[in-house]
C-alpha cells in the first residue's frame, strides 16, 4: 500500500458519507511518512541478509576459482633412457641403491635429447626446469617396482615445474618484459614446440591427494594432513563423544539441584565460549610441558581438540536428553527398571539422534580448528604421511595455514584447493547432521 | 513467534464420531436464527468465511455491531468467536495461511478493500487481548504509545491529559496516579488488563474488540472490568468474546451464539438466555455441553 | 612390553573377567542358588574389579616414571655434572635421553653421559618390565577378587550401578579440571613472567618489541614488554569487526525473525550456518589474499595510504565471520519474545517496523546484548584471521588503514619460534594468554548471565 493511493482515496471519501472523526484525521496524516519508515526498515533487513549471503557467495567462489586449477597437473611426455651409468648404478644394484640413484640425471638427458640444439649452461638449466623436481620420484618408484626397466628406454608422463605450467595456464604474461619475467622467452619456445608435438597434457591431478607437503608447489599434496587430521579426530572422537555423553547424563538426570552443580554448568557454557587458543596454550603447558608428551602428535591436537569440543557435545546432549518426555522415564520406572536402567534402556537410545547431531557438529568444528594447533607445534614442515598417533603431524588446517604463507603462485593454488576440500568435507559433515536430525525429528 | 498457537485447535476426528464431515454438520444446523442486522450499524459482518490454509474455521456468517451497545459472542472451545473478532480489525493479517472471504465493513467501507489499510483500522478498531500483554516500558509509556505513533498529540502536555484521561477512562488513573513511571507489568493483572485498555482507548477508537478479556483474572478484577465495559458502552461499540455465560449475560446487550464455525444464534441477551430458540443453543446454555 | 601392548593384554583380561564373571554366575542360577542380578552384572562386576586395579597402578606408575628416572641418572651422574644449575642440568638430561633412543649427543665428553645414557636405558627397560608384572599381576588379583564375589549375597547390579554413577561424576567433573587447568598453566607461567618483567610495565607500557634486546643492561630479559600497543590493536580490530557484525547480523536476525517467509528462512537460516561454519583459516586466507588488497588498491585510487596488513582488511573480515553468531543469537532472543507482545503494538494500530523498533527490540534487548557481548568475547579470541591478515608490528594508533597487532597474534608469534621454554618471549606469551581468559572469562559469564535471566523472564 503506497501514499499517493492512500491520499487519493482520502480526498475521493465525500464529507456526507463518513464521519470521519479526529483520529482517523491525524492517523491518516502520518500514514505516508510511517509507511515510508515501514518500507526503509524492510528494506535494511533486505540489504543485511543478502549482503551477508553475498559475502558468503563471493568468498565461495573467489576461493573455487582460485583453486581449481590444482585439481589438474600438466605433464611432459618423455623418453627416458634408464641406464646404470646415467643412473650411477653397478651390477645388481639393492633396493638402496635403487633408491639413491641419479634419476634426474636421466631425466636432464632426456630433455636434452628434445632439444639438441641447446648447449650453453644457462640455456641447459632453463631448459631442465621444465621437468618438476618430483619427476624423479616418479621414476624411483617405477624402476624400484620394476628393477628390470634399467637398461631400457620407457616413455612416461612427468609433471611440469612450477613456472612452465604457469605458462601453460596461461598465469605469465607475455606482455611484461622478459627481464621482469620468470619464464624467458627461449622456454616459451621450447614449450611451444613441445606443445605443438602433443608432448604437453593436463591431467587430474593425483598428487595432490597422494603426496604429503613438499617444498615445491607441483609435488604438494593434501595426504599427510588429511592423515593427520583424521588422526587427530579420532583420538577427539573417542575422548569426548563417551565422556560428553556421560556428563549430560549426570547432570540431566542425576545431577541434584545445588551449588555444585550450579558450577559446573556454567563452567561448560564458559567453557564453551573460551577462545580456543587458550585451549592451546593449556595444551602446551599441561600435556607437552607438564606430561611431556610428544610436540606436533595427534594425539596431543585430539586431547587439546577434544576438550574444547566437550562442551559443544554436553550442550546438546543436554537438549537432546531434556526433549525426550518423562511419561517414557515414568512408564520404565513403573515397571520397575533401576534409574541408570531407564537411563540406558530407554532415554539414551531415544536421545541418540540428536547426541549424534551435536556430536558430528562439534567433530566439523574440531575438524576447522587452527589456532590451537599451533601452540601445540602440529605447525611443522612434515613430508611423511603419519601412521601412529605418536608421529609428528600436521592438520589440513595448518596445512592451508601454512601453504597461505608461501610466496610461490602455485601454493596459492594449493592453498585454495586444500580449502575446497576442508569445505567440502565440513558441509558433508553438517549436512549429515541436518539430514540425521530431519529424519529423526520427533514430535511428542 | 508461537504463530500456530493462535490458531483454534478443529480437530475434526474428535468432533465428528459418526464420520461426518464438519461442512456437513455446519449445513446440518440451518440458517442462523434470529435477527442478524440492526439499525444503522457500526460495523456490519456479510457471508464471512474464514480458512486456515485448507480448514475452514468460519462459515458464512452475516452479524451487525452496533453503537453504543456491547455485542458477546459466545460458545464452545473452537467454535470461532475468536478467529472471527480478529478479523474485524485484521489482526489475523498477522497470520500467513489464514484467508478471509467475504465483507467486512466499518461505517460502510469495506475493511478488507484495497483501499483500507490495516494500521488505520487498527487505530479506529482497538483489541484488548486475552491475556493482559503490557509492554515492558513504564506505565505512561504504554499508555502513550498509541497517540506517539499516530502523532495524535500536539506536544507533552497534550500527550500528558491523553494518558491521564485514558487511565480515568480504564478507571485504573487512581491506582497508579503516584507510579506512572513504574513497569507495566509491575501491576497485578486486573489492573494490567484495565492498563491495556486505558492503552487501547487511548488511540480514541471507535469500535473496541475484546477477546476473553476476564479470562486471566480473579472475579475481583473480572468484576471491575465488567463495571468498566458496561461504562464505555456509551462512547464506544464493543464486541467481547466470553467463555462465562454468566459475564456475557452481565455486560451485554446482545449475545450471538457460535458452534463449529457457524453463527447458529444471535439476539437480545435477554432472549436468549430466557429463550433460546435453536436446540443447540438451549443446550449449551443449559450446561448440556460446552 | 610398550604401553600400547600392556593396554591389549589388560583389556584382554577384563574381557575374559566378564566371560569368567558371566557364565560361573549363570552356572549358580542354573543350579537354583538365588541370585540378586542377572548374570551378566556379575560379569561386568568382575570385569570393573579386574580393571580398576590394573589401570590405577599403570597411570600412577606412567606418571611417576620420569620423576623417578630422572633422579636416578641424575644420582648416578658425576657430583660435578650434579651440582650444575637447574637449566643446564635440563639439556645433560635431554642429551642422555637423546643417546639412550640411539641419538647423537651434542657433546664433548662423551664417556660420562654414554654410561649415563646406558644407565637410563636399562633403567628404563627394569621398569617398563616391572611395571608390566605388576600391572597384569594386580587386573589377575582383582580378576579372582571379583570371582569370589559372585554368590547370592552380592548385589551386583547396584554395585555395577555404583561404578557407573561414579564415572558419570567424574566425567562431569572434567569440565571443573579444565577450567582449572587453564587457570593454572596460564597463571603460573604469567607469575613467572611477572617475576622478570613488572606487572606495572606490562599493564602500562606503550612500548612492545619481545623480539630485540634494547636494553642489554638487564639482564635475563630482552626486549620491551609493554602491552598496551597490543591491548589498543585488539581493541581497534575488535570494534571494527563489531561495526560490521552488529547491524548486519542483527537486521538479518531481524528480517528473518519477523518478516521472512518460512521459505526464505528454511534456505537462509542454513546458508547462515556454513557462513558460520567455515574455518577461521578460511577467512584469513580470504582476508589476507583478497580483501587486504582490495582496501589497498581502493585507498591507492582514491590517495589514501593504506598498510598492507591494515587493521581494517582484518577487522572487516573478522566482522563477516560473526555475522552468523549475532544473528543466531539475536534470532533466539527475538523469536523468545511473546506473541502477544506483537499483537498488543499491532492491535493499537502500530506498523509492523514500529512494533519491532519500539516493542520487540526493547523487550529483547537484555538477551541482544547479551549476545553482543558473547561476540564480542568472540572477536578478541578470534586468532587466524589476525594472524594471517593483521600485522606483527605493535602500534598504537586508532587509523584503522595501519597495522596494528593484537593479543593473540603475539601469543601465536612468540610460541611457534625455536625459544627456551623460559625466556621472557615465550612467557609473555602466557602473560597475553591470561590477560585474553580473564578478559573473555568476564564477557562471558556476564553474557551468558544476562542471556540466562532474559530466558527465564519469557519461559
Amino acid at each position: 500500500m503506497n501514499n499517493d493511493s492512500l491520499e487519493s482515496t482520502s480526498e475521493a471519501i465525500p464529507p456526507e458519507t463518513t464521519m470521519v472523526s479526529d483520529t482517523t484525521e491525524k492517523v491518516r496524516k502520518s500514514l505516508g511518512r510511517r509507511y515510508a519508515r515501514e518500507k526503509r526498515f524492510k528494506l535494511f533487513g533486505v540489504i543485511a541478509i543478502t549482503a551477508s549471503l553475498s559475502f558468503l557467495a563471493v568468498l565461495i567462489i573467489s576461493i573455487t576459482i582460485r583453486g581449481l586449477p590444482a585439481f589438474k597437473q600438466t605433464f611432459l611426455n618423455l623418453d627416458v633412457t634408464l641406464d646404470a651409468d646415467t643412473l650411477d648404478l653397478g651390477e645388481n644394484p639393492d633396493q638402496d641403491a635403487l633408491r639413491k640413484a641419479n634419476y634426474n640425471g636421466a631425466i636432464k638427458n632426456s630433455l636434452l635429447e628434445l632439444f639438441p640444439d641447446v648447449k650453453k649452461r644457462k640455456e641447459k638449466k632453463a631448459l631442465y626446469k621444465f621437468v618438476s623436481n618430483g619427476g624423479q620420484y616418479d621414476l624411483q618408484a617405477k624402476v624400484m617396482a620394476d628393477p628390470t626397466l634399467i637398461g631400457q628406454t620407457i616413455n612416461v608422463w612427468l609433471p611440469v615445474g612450477d613456472d612452465a605450467s604457469g605458462y601453460l595456464r596461461g598465469h605469465i604474461d607475455t606482455s611484461v618484459p622478459e627481464k621482469k619475467r620468470r619464464f624467458k622467452n627461449n622456454q616459451i619456445t621450447w614449450i611451444e614446440e613441445l606443445r605443438a608435438d602433443n608432448k604437453v597434457q593436463t591431467k587430474f591431478n593425483r598428487t595432490f591427494f597422494s603426496r604429503g607437503d613438499s617444498r615445491e608447489p607441483e609435488m604438494a599434496g593434501i595426504k599427510g594432513s588429511l592423515f593427520g587430521s583424521i588422526l587427530t579426530l579420532m583420538v577427539t572422537l573417542v575422548l569426548s563423544f563417551p565422556i560428553a555423553v556421560a556428563t549430560a547424563i549426570y547432570l540431566e538426570e542425576f545431577a541434584p539441584k545445588n551449588r555444585w552443580t550450579d558450577i559446573i554448568e556454567v563452567n561448560i557454557n564458559n567453557l564453551a565460549a573460551v577462545p580456543s587458543i587458550v585451549f592451546g596454550l593449556l595444551g602446551l603447558a599441561i600435556f607437552i610441558n607438564f606430561f611431556n608428551l610428544p610436540r606436533s602428535a595427534p594425539i596431543v591436537g585430539g586431547l587439546v581438540l577434544s576438550l574444547m569440543t566437550l562442551p559443544t557435545i554436553i550442550i546438546s546432549a543436554r537438549a537432546a536428553l531434556k526433549s525426550v518426555p518423562p511419561s517414557i522415564r515414568d512408564a520404565a520406572l513403573g515397571l520397575g527398571a533401576s534409574n541408570l536402567q531407564v537411563v540406558f534402556h530407554h532415554v539414551l537410545p531415544l536421545a541418540m539422534p540428536g547426541i549424534l547431531t551435536g556430536t558430528i557438529i562439534g567433530m566439523a568444528q574440531a575438524l576447522g580448528e587452527t589456532a590451537p594447533l599451533l601452540m601445540i607445534g602440529m605447525v611443522a614442515f612434515i613430508v611423511d604421511v603419519p601412521n601412529a598417533l605418536t608421529d609428528p603431524a600436521t592438520v589440513l588446517p595448518v596445512q592451508i595455514f601454512q601453504w597461505a604463507d608461501l610466496p610461490e603462485k602455485g601454493f596459492v593454488e594449493k592453498t585454495s584447493a586444500a580449502i575446497m576440500v576442508l569445505l567440502g568435507v565440513l558441509i558433508a559433515m553438517n549436512a549429515i547432521a541436518v539430514l540425521l536430525r530431519r529424519k529423526f525429528e520427533r514430535k511428542w | 513467534m508461537n504463530k500456530e498457537n493462535t490458531v483454534p485447535a478443529l480437530d475434526l476426528e474428535q468432533d465428528t464420531p459418526t464420520e461426518q464431515t464438519i461442512e456437513e454438520i455446519v449445513a446440518s444446523l440451518g440458517d442462523t436464527v434470529g435477527q442478524t442486522r440492526v439499525d444503522n450499524p457500526k460495523m456490519s459482518v456479510s457471508n464471512v468465511d474464514v480458512f486456515y490454509a485448507d480448514k475452514q474455521a468460519i462459515f458464512g456468517v452475516d452479524l451487525d455491531i452496533a453503537n453504543n451497545e456491547v455485542i458477546s459472542m459466545i460458545g464452545p472451545s473452537g467454535c470461532g468467536k475468536s478467529t472471527l473478532l480478529r478479523c474485524l480489525n485484521r489482526m489475523n493479517d498477522t497470520i500467513p495461511i489464514c484467508r478471509v472471504t467475504g465483507d467486512i465493513t466499518l461505517d460502510g467501507e469495506g475493511i478488507y478493500s484495497k483501499d483500507t489499510d490495516p494500521v488505520l483500522l487498527r487505530a479506529r478498531v482497538g483489541m484488548v487481548f486475552q491475556k493482559p500483554n503490557p509492554f515492558p516500558k513504564s506505565i505512561y509509556e504504554n499508555v502513550a504509545y498509541g497517540p506517539r505513533l499516530h502523532g495524535l498529540n500536539r506536544n507533552r502536555a497534550d500527550l500528558d491529559d491523553i494518558v491521564v484521561n485514558s487511565l480515568r477512562k480504564a478507571g485504573i488513573y487512581e491506582e497508579v496516579k503516584n507510579r506512572l513511571d513504574d513497569a507495566g507489568t509491575s501491576l497485578s493483572g486486573g489492573q494490567q488488563q484495565r492498563l491495556c485498555i486505558a492503552r487501547t482507548i487511548a488511540c480514541s477508537p471507535e469500535v473496541i474488540l475484546m477477546d476473553e478479556p476476564c479470562s486471566a483474572l480473579d472475579p475481583i478484577a473480572t468484576a471491575k472490568i465488567e463495571e468498566l465495559i458496561d461504562e464505555l458502552r456509551e462512547n464506544y461499540a464493543i464486541a467481547i468474546v466470553t467463555h462465562s455465560m454468566q459475564q456475557a449475560a452481565r455486560v451485554s446487550q446482545r449475545t450471538a451464539y457460535f458452534h463449529l464455525g457457524k453463527l447458529v444464534e444471535v439476539g437480545d441477551t435477554d432472549t436468549i438466555f430466557t429463550n433460546p430458540r435453536h436446540e443447540l443453543t438451549e443446550n449449551y446454555i443449559t450446561g448440556r455441553f460446552g | 612390553m610398550n604401553t600400547s601392548m600392556l593396554f591389549l593384554v589388560v583389556a584382554i583380561l577384563i574381557a575374559i573377567a566378564y566371560v569368567v564373571g558371566r557364565s560361573r554366575a549363570a552356572t549358580l542360577r542354573k543350579n537354583e542358588t538365588p541370585m540378586h542380578s542377572l548374570p551378566r552384572y556379575y560379569g561386568y562386576l568382575t570385569a570393573i574389579c579386574t580393571a580398576l586395579p590394573a589401570f590405577a597402578i599403570l597411570i600412577i606408575w606412567s606418571i611417576a616414571e620420569p620423576a623417578i628416572l630422572k633422579s636416578s641418572t641424575i644420582s648416578s651422574l658425576p657430583s660435578g655434572i650434579q651440582s650444575l644449575p637447574e637449566g643446564e642440568l635440563d639439556l645433560v638430561l635431554n642429551d642422555i635421553k637423546n643417546l639412550a633412543t640411539g641419538g647423537i649427543s651434542q657433546s664433548a665428553d662423551d664417556s660420562i653421559r654414554q654410561a649415563a645414557a646406558t644407565h637410563y636405558g636399562e633403567t628404563q627397560g627394569l621398569s617398563r618390565l616391572l611395571k608390566s608384572i605388576i600391572v597384569i599381576l594386580a587386573g589377575l588379583a582383582g580378576l579372582l577378587y571379583g570371582f569370589k564375589k559372585i554368590h547370592s549375597n552380592t548385589r551386583a547390579r547396584v554395585g555395577v550401578e555404583r561404578a557407573i554413577m561414579i564415572a558419570l561424576i567424574a566425567c562431569s567433573c572434567i569440565a571443573i579440571f579444565t577450567t582449572l587447568g587453564i587457570v593454572l598453566s596460564v597463571l603460573f607461567e604469567s607469575l613467572r613472567f611477572f617475576n622478570k618483567v613488572p606487572f606495572t610495565e606490562f599493564a602500562f607500557g606503550l612500548h612492545w618489541s619481545p623480539q630485540t634486546s634494547i636494553r642489554a643492561d638487564q639482564v635475563g630479559s630482552s626486549g620491551s614488554f609493554g602491552a598496551v600497543p597490543i591491548f589498543a590493536g585488539t581493541l581497534l580490530i575488535s570494534a571494527i569487526a563489531m561495526l560490521v557484525a552488529v547491524p548486519f547480523g542483527l537486521m538479518s536476525a531481524i528480517y528473518l525473525a519477523e518478516y521472512a517467509s518460512s521459505t526464505v528462512r528454511a534456505w537462509a537460516k542454513p546458508l547462515l550456518e556454513i557462513l558460520a561454519g567455515i574455518p577461521t583459516v578460511v577467512y584469513g586466507f580470504f582476508a589476507a589474499l583478497t580483501v587486504a588488497p582490495l582496501i589497498r588498491n581502493v585507498g591507492e585510487s582514491i590517495g589514501l595510504d593504506v598498510a598492507s596488513e591494515s587493521a581494517l582488511a582484518a577487522g572487516l573480515v573478522m566482522g563477516i565471520m560473526i555475522i552468523p553468531f549475532v544473528s543466531s543469537l539475536s534470532d533466539d532472543v527475538i523469536t523468545a519474545v511473546p506473541q502477544a507482545m506483537r499483537d498488543g503494538s499491532l492491535g493499537l494500530g502500530a506498523t509492523k517496523s514500529e512494533t519491532i523498533k519500539k516493542v520487540v527490540i526493547p523487550a529483547a534487548l537484555p538477551g541482544i546484548v547479551g549476545g553482543i557481548l558473547l561476540a564480542v568475547s568472540r572477536a578478541i579470541g578470534e586468532t587466524m584471521i589476525v594472524v594471517m591478515a593483521a600485522g606483527l608490528a605493535a602500534n598504537l594508533t586508532i587509523n584503522p588503514l595501519e597495522a596494528v597487532t593484537t593479543v593473540t597474534v603475539q601469543i601465536v608469534t612468540l610460541l611457534t619460534g625455536d625459544q627456551a621454554f623460559d625466556s621472557p618471549k615465550t612467557l609473555a606469551a602466557f602473560a597475553l594468554g591470561l590477560m585474553l581468559f580473564v578478559t573473555t572469562l568476564i564477557l562471558n559469564v556476564i553474557a551468558l548471565h544476562t542471556v540466562r535471566k532474559y530466558r527465564e523472564q519469557y519461559d
